[in-house]
């Protein structure tokens, strides 16, 4: 069982938690988390650069690693593990911002008990992205989401308790619509006669779900995991839910478990369910579409720190299911390329956001003004994360929007001189659109809350970042970076995925 | 006169009629634990019947009510450690009183 | 030619921008302006040497047999794999325009950053806070300029344009403690940003229509007769889409003109065209060099350069050159007339940029290689470059005065010349040359672009003489009342006004030379839109020199009737026509509009409403559907009474009940 390195991803956080719950004091508790952080984010480099060796060698099986071991056989439950260009992306992701949550909770009250949670919840993200078994995939899934309730309710702050108990129920509620789905993808996983699977890939291979259940497990699973996309109207747990965590909990949130919901989007509803995913698109399309620019407006006008970037990771988050939904590589390529981008960029706004309200008290952008002559690390680093936001080249955001708008105006026009209509293209531009509405609340953001004049006197005693502070940042900015000069590297990772397998079997594209 | 099932199964019967009204009507809980128990006695009975003639060569039955016994005994002795302590707490031990729980 | 000099050039600023960005604040002020202008200076060899290389060198790769220039991609490699047909790359394209603009761009920044060393500091020699900013972002914007200049692929020069905005963002706001300095960078941000997306989804429509990128592709083969016989390359995976008789149309134009239009709008964007200007004049906010650099001589020509690098696509759908030529004729006419009556002489000068930039896009507009082999391309670039350079200068010289008096008004200014000899004759070559009196610069540019517009259309040839006599107006009309005027008995300042440093009049002297020489450049020899070589005293149009001279001229005398001293005409004539001059006055209302729509609109009528329907509607659902489930809940508690006698009643009824259901389903 533990030859296979996929597992350690399951077990170092597993050590993290024993090792924690022996810790005694502070030092002994960020001892274990920045290590066992470290440790991940080196395993899941290695991760990547062997699973380019082994594309690289030819190896051509859609998931590589593969593995599995029998949990519950009467249900044919099994531990099935294996990863291809997107599950590294987004492990490489999630260790990351790990790493960077750890550094940015340095100085949390009741350090042993937040970091149990954080990490528990860190355990059900690595799980999920290394499952290929539905059940086990869901399971993860609910232990990501379970620690999220006490870490908001205890660790948050303004309406913590009512945020935390909304997010959570939305959640659970979008969870029982995904389990209906994966009972029902089980229940059709097999052809008539033969044993039934919960593995994707015997059930992409099987492909016996017929259209008329795919009409009906699609929107399920689609749901289920959009509501954790936060697709519109779906979303109102991101700004509450956002607002009152606490800073790593609002970064690994944000971050990464939002990616799940894009990720299990693309790994069991469109991916098991290609027909029905093209023909109910359209629902999807335009809500998704209405997600990006709604969200993007929203955030105009907001004025708490929070609200403005949990607004804006709706509209990001937004831009990854549509683009999905194009059923097109490039757009699908620029949907995971997005979800890495938006999962590093957020997390640092979120970072920052943490520490300026560390300082300040406040996250009324209102009331504080200046920053920039006052914390001038933290200002120049919410300029560089602002940028990335609202697509500057050389950071990720432009990278991924680019891939994704040219991907689905491709697709927009491929649809539209087939006589399929102009939805795609109509949405692709309104779309397109939002670039201009993130430059407007980035801006906003950026010139009332940094430039200017200092508004607050008492804000002049303040001080700038602490090394912990920047150590969490310029990870996260060196991150954003390397995918922002660098693309095609990224894009490689991904890439192969889609060309080689999923095409066949949608058999489109 | 060759004494039948019904003959113990009337009795049985009516003894369980008088439990139950006793546990709905009196207010006074030791009142209610005697019905309950004059309702369970009336279980055993009909057990001990119904194993003696219907099937006389197994004793599941017997068993079964010898089980209960034991039950009762325990679960009377629980009761009654309840309602000592009811007792001690409000001074009363009437059981429309008794609605705490339902918060 | 090899790769080494193309990326050093591109390398250096970069490189500058990282090490003063992240190390500037560890290092003295004086070595982090060396740093940065000996950085600067070494590029603009390495320019020079590659435009030189360029022009002169004569090698197979540059110019064919017959000598036509021909554009030779230095190097390019993948930046992003979009799909099999579709690859991003960046690289270094070099031909006649691009190599001309290294010229300018290196030149202009070389100066600049000199400039900068003098202009950063007040009279007492305490250095401005942040100069080590200001130079990390100087070089990042020299190093996005150039990038853009060299691209080898449309999408490549979205990269960079992108680029150029954001560091023009950075400089307009380097006094970010100014409020109106933020809200002028927000605003040139956001409205470039706008025109952007049409550049964007010009791109988009481009790319899937052609199916690539590359400028070279886009734009290999000459046109013969500007309509039909165009075959674009024809290379394997490359759709051949003007073969294609399905070109699909919307709203009556072909999806190629749509796509130009698009991308035009972008270049409108940067360019500062009517009506997406507004930006321009506020950026005027940055420090004077940044003006004199990014929103005069450099990154305000991008739009034109734009539509001259896709100028064999643009000949193919003249509608679309049509749409150029009008845009550029109106803004040159609204710029020249605002320009007339502002009284801050940055303000001045940019609304002289807009109509002049307006002048470059009328000139690319009325281009057709039928009347004198494409004059009109021609002109546009020259006088892109000769503007580049005078208007830096005046830039430049107006920086002196600002720093000099402390005020952006000339008001505060009036009879300087006695002061600061040295600012005011350069300063009068600039005027000289932007107005168009022979021998400078400005006059051989300008000229050519009349000539063209002649052989467009009489109205519009009459149309940019007359805004050709508005501009030595209005300039002149700056120049007597800085330099002349009455004369300010008691100065604000604590000094009198006199010349700078060194470091700041060298620059001013630098350029006022090369604006009195550039002029006699032939061009044609260089830079034509097909790369032919054609001399250019062929197409000189005496009639025409000779009119737009005398326009000239009369433009000055004007001027110098009315503002050489002081009198009391100008203000009789404010009070004839006050209401042209209030809407001139207020550039025709365009700020008051546009913030009407953003802030009523956008912010009022769309952005606050939906925030309102998030808040009340979508999440009063959701918070809708928990208070009634908590409402059932406890409407369902009152059962459950804590009574355990009416449970045992209802647990023996349900019994009974249950039972008899039992036995009369049984009985039938």
């Amino acid at each position: 069982m533990f030859s296979n390195i996929l597992i350690y991803f399951v077990v170092i956080p597993l050590l993290m938690l024993a090792g924690l719950a022996f810790c005694r004091n502070i030092r002994q508790i960020r001892a274990v988390a920045v290590t066992g952080s470290l440790v991940l984010t080196a395993l899941s480099v290695y991760l990547l650069v062997d699973y380019l060796g082994l594309r690289a060698a030819g190896a051509d099986a859609p998931m590589l690693y593969t593995d599995s071991w029998a949990w519950f056989k009467p249900l044919n439950i099994n531990l099935s593990v294996g990863v291809d260009g997107i599950s590294v992306a987004m492990l490489l992701l999630s260790s990351i911002i790990l790493l960077t949550g750890s550094f940015a909770s340095w100085k949390i009250d009741q350090a042993k008990e937040f970091f149990l949670w954080l990490v528990l919840l860190t355990t059900g993200v690595f799980g999920f992205f290394i499952s290929i078994d539905l059940f086990t995939m869901f399971m993860f899934y609910e232990v990501a989401l379970i620690p999220m309730y006490l870490l908001i309710g205890v660790w948050g702050s303004g309406n913590k308790n009512y945020s935390a108990m909304k997010l959570t129920l939305m959640l659970m509620g979008g969870s029982a619509f995904l389990m209906l789905g994966l009972i029902g993808i089980y229940y059709h996983s097999a052809p008539d006669g033969s044993e039934l699977t919960w593995n994707l890939l015997q059930i992409a291979e099987n492909g016996s779900i017929d259209k008329g259940w795919q009409y009906f497990l699609f929107p399920m699973t689609f749901v289920g995991f959009g509501v954790l996309g936060a697709m519109f109207p779906f979303h109102t747990w991101s700004p509450d839910g956002h607002a009152s965590a606490p800073t790593a909990v609002s970064m690994l949130h944000a971050g990464v478990l939002m990616k799940l919901g894009g990720y299990g989007c693309f790994r069991v509803s469109i991916y098991l369910m290609p027909e029905a995913a093209n023909d109910l698109a359209w629902i999807f399309l335009i809500l998704t579409g209405i997600s990006v620019v709604y969200g993007a407006f929203s955030a105009c006008v907001q004025t708490d720190l929070k609200y403005i970037n949990a607004y804006s990771s709706v509209s990001h988050c937004g831009l990854v299911l549509f683009a999905i939904l194009m059923l097109n590589t490039t757009a699908m390529t620029g949907a995971i390329m997005q979800m890495l981008s938006h999962g590093l960029m957020t997390a640092l706004f979120f970072a920052l956001i943490g520490m300026i309200y560390g300082r300040t008290h406040t996250r009324d952008i209102r009331q504080m003004g200046g920053l920039m002559k006052i914390m001038p690390f933290l200002a120049v680093c919410y300029v560089i994360a602002g940028m990335a936001s609202l697509g500057l080249p050389g950071l990720s955001g432009f990278v991924a929007e680019m891939t994704i708008f040219i991907g689905s105006f491709q697709q927009g026009m491929a649809d539209y001189l087939a006589g399929d209509g102009s939805l795609r293209l109509v949405f692709t531009i309104i779309a397109c659109c939002s670039i201009v509405i993130t430059a407007v609340y980035i801006l906003r953001v950026v010139g009332k809350l940094l430039l200017g004049p200092v508004q607050d006197k008492h804000h002049l005693e303040l001080t700038d970042a602490t090394w912990w502070e920047r150590t969490s940042t310029v990870v996260l900015i060196l991150s954003v970076a390397a995918i922002g000069c660098f693309p095609n590297f990224f894009e490689d990772i991904i890439r192969f995925t889609f060309s080689e397998q999923i095409f066949t079997v949608i058999g489109m594209n | 006169m060759e004494i039948t099932m019904i003959y113990y199964l009337i009795p049985a019967l009516v003894m369980f009629c008088c439990g139950l009204y006793g546990f709905i009507t009196r207010k006074n809980m030791i009142a209610m634990l005697i019905s309950l128990e004059l309702m369970l006695n009336a279980v055993d009975i009909n057990f001990v019947v119904f194993n003696r003639f219907l099937f006389p060569e197994q004793m599941e039955g017997m068993f079964f009510t010898l089980f209960a016994i034991a039950m009762a005994a325990a679960e009377t002795a629980l009761a009654i450690a309840i309602i000592i302590n009811v007792f001690r707490w409000g001074k009363r031990i009437d059981v429309s009183d008794l609605t705490k729980l339902k918060d | 030619m090899e790769a080494t000099i193309p990326v050093l050039i591109l390398a250096i600023p970069l490189f500058m921008f990282l090490f003063l960005g992240i190390l500037g604040k560890y290092m003295s002020h004086k070595l982090a302006g060396i740093l940065g202008t000996a950085g600067m200076g070494v590029t603009l060899i390495l320019a020079y040497f590659t435009a030189f290389t360029y022009f002169f060198a004569g090698t197979p790769e540059f110019v064919d047999e017959a000598g036509q220039r021909l554009q030779c991609v230095v190097f390019n490699v993948d930046w992003l794999q979009l799909y099999d047909q579709l690859v991003i790359r960046l690289g270094f394209l070099l031909d006649p325009i691009s190599a001309m603009m290294l010229v300018v761009i290196t030149t202009i920044s070389f100066m600049v950053h000199l400039y900068s060393n003098g202009y950063m500091r007040d009279h007492h020699g305490v250095w401005e806070k942040g100069f080590q900013r200001f130079y990390a972002f100087l070089s990042l914007f020299s190093f996005s300029m150039l990038g853009l200049v060299v691209a080898t692929n449309i999408f490549q020069m979205y990269i960079f344009w992108e680029l150029v905005g954001a560091s023009s963002y950075l400089l307009i706001g380097f006094y970010y403690t100014k409020p109106s300095a933020v809200s002028a960078s927000k605003k040139a941000f956001i409205v470039t940003r706008f025109a952007d997306l049409g550049f964007l989804i010009g791109i988009l429509v481009l790319s899937w229509y052609t199916g690539t990128f590359n400028f070279t592709e886009l734009t290999s083969v000459p046109v013969a007769d500007g309509v039909s016989a165009v075959s674009l390359t024809t290379a394997e995976g490359v759709k051949n889409i003007f073969a294609s008789s399905a070109v699909p149309t919307f709203m009556g134009g072909s999806v190629m003109t749509w796509a130009l239009v698009l991308i035009f709008m972008g270049g409108m964007g940067k360019s500062a065209m009517m009506p997406l200007h507004i930006w321009l004049p506020d950026a005027m906010e940055g420090p004077t060099p940044v003006s004199a650099l990014i929103h005069a001589a450099t990154m305000v020509v991008a739009g034109v350069y734009l539509v001259a690098r896709l100028f064999p696509l643009y000949l193919m759908e003249p509608a679309s050159l049509t749409i150029v030529t009008v845009v550029g004729a109106i803004t040159a006419l609204y710029a020249a007339m605002v320009a007339c009556v502002q009284i801050d002489i940055k303000r001045v000068l940019a609304f002289s940029s807009i109509s002049q930039i307006a002048f470059m896009m009328v000139s690319l507009g009325v281009a057709t290689p039928d009347f004198h082999e494409g004059l009109g391309y021609m002109a546009s670039m020259f006088h892109l470059f000769t503007h580049a350079m005078f208007k830096a200068l005046l830039f430049l010289g107006a920086g002196a005065l600002i720093h000099a008096i402390g005020s952006n008004d000339y008001t505060d200014m009036h009879g300087l010349r006695k002061y600061m000899p040295v600012t005011h004759i350069t300063f009068l070559i600039g005027c000289l040359s932007i107005a168009g009196i022979i021998p400078f610069s400005g006059f051989f540019s300008k000229d050519e672009i009349l000539s063209s517009c002649l052989g467009n259309s009489t109205v519009t040839y009459i149309w940019m003489s007359l805004v050709a006599g508005l501009t030595a107006f209005y300039m002149f009309r700056l120049y007597y009342l800085i330099f002349w005027w009455k004369e300010h008995k008691v100065r604000e300042g604590h000094h009198t006004p006199h010349d700078q440093p060194w470091t700041m009049t060298l620059p001013l002297v630098i350029l006022a030379a090369i604006s009195c020489v550039a002029g006699f450049i032939p061009f044609g020899n260089f830079v034509t839109w097909n790369g032919e070589p054609y001399d250019f005293m062929a197409h000189f149009d005496w009639n025409v020199a000779t009119i737009s001279l005398i326009v000239a001229v009369a433009g000055i005398a004007v001027a110098t009737w009315l503002y050489r001293k002081e009198n009391s005409v100008p203000a009789k004539m404010r009070a004839a026509i006050p209401a042209l001059w209030d809407w001139c006055y207020h550039r025709f209302y365009f700020d008051e509009l546009y913030m009407f729509i953003t802030h009523k609109i956008i912010f009022g009528c769309i952005s606050r409403p939906i925030a309102w329907f998030d808040r009340h509607v979508v999440d009063g659902a959701m918070d809708g559907m928990a208070y009634v489930t908590n409402k059932a809940a406890y409407a369902i508690r009152c059962m459950q009474s804590g009574n355990v006698q009416m449970y045992v009643w209802i647990y023996l009824l349900g019994a009974l009940l249950l039972g008899a259901v039992t036995a009369v389903c049984l009985m039938f």
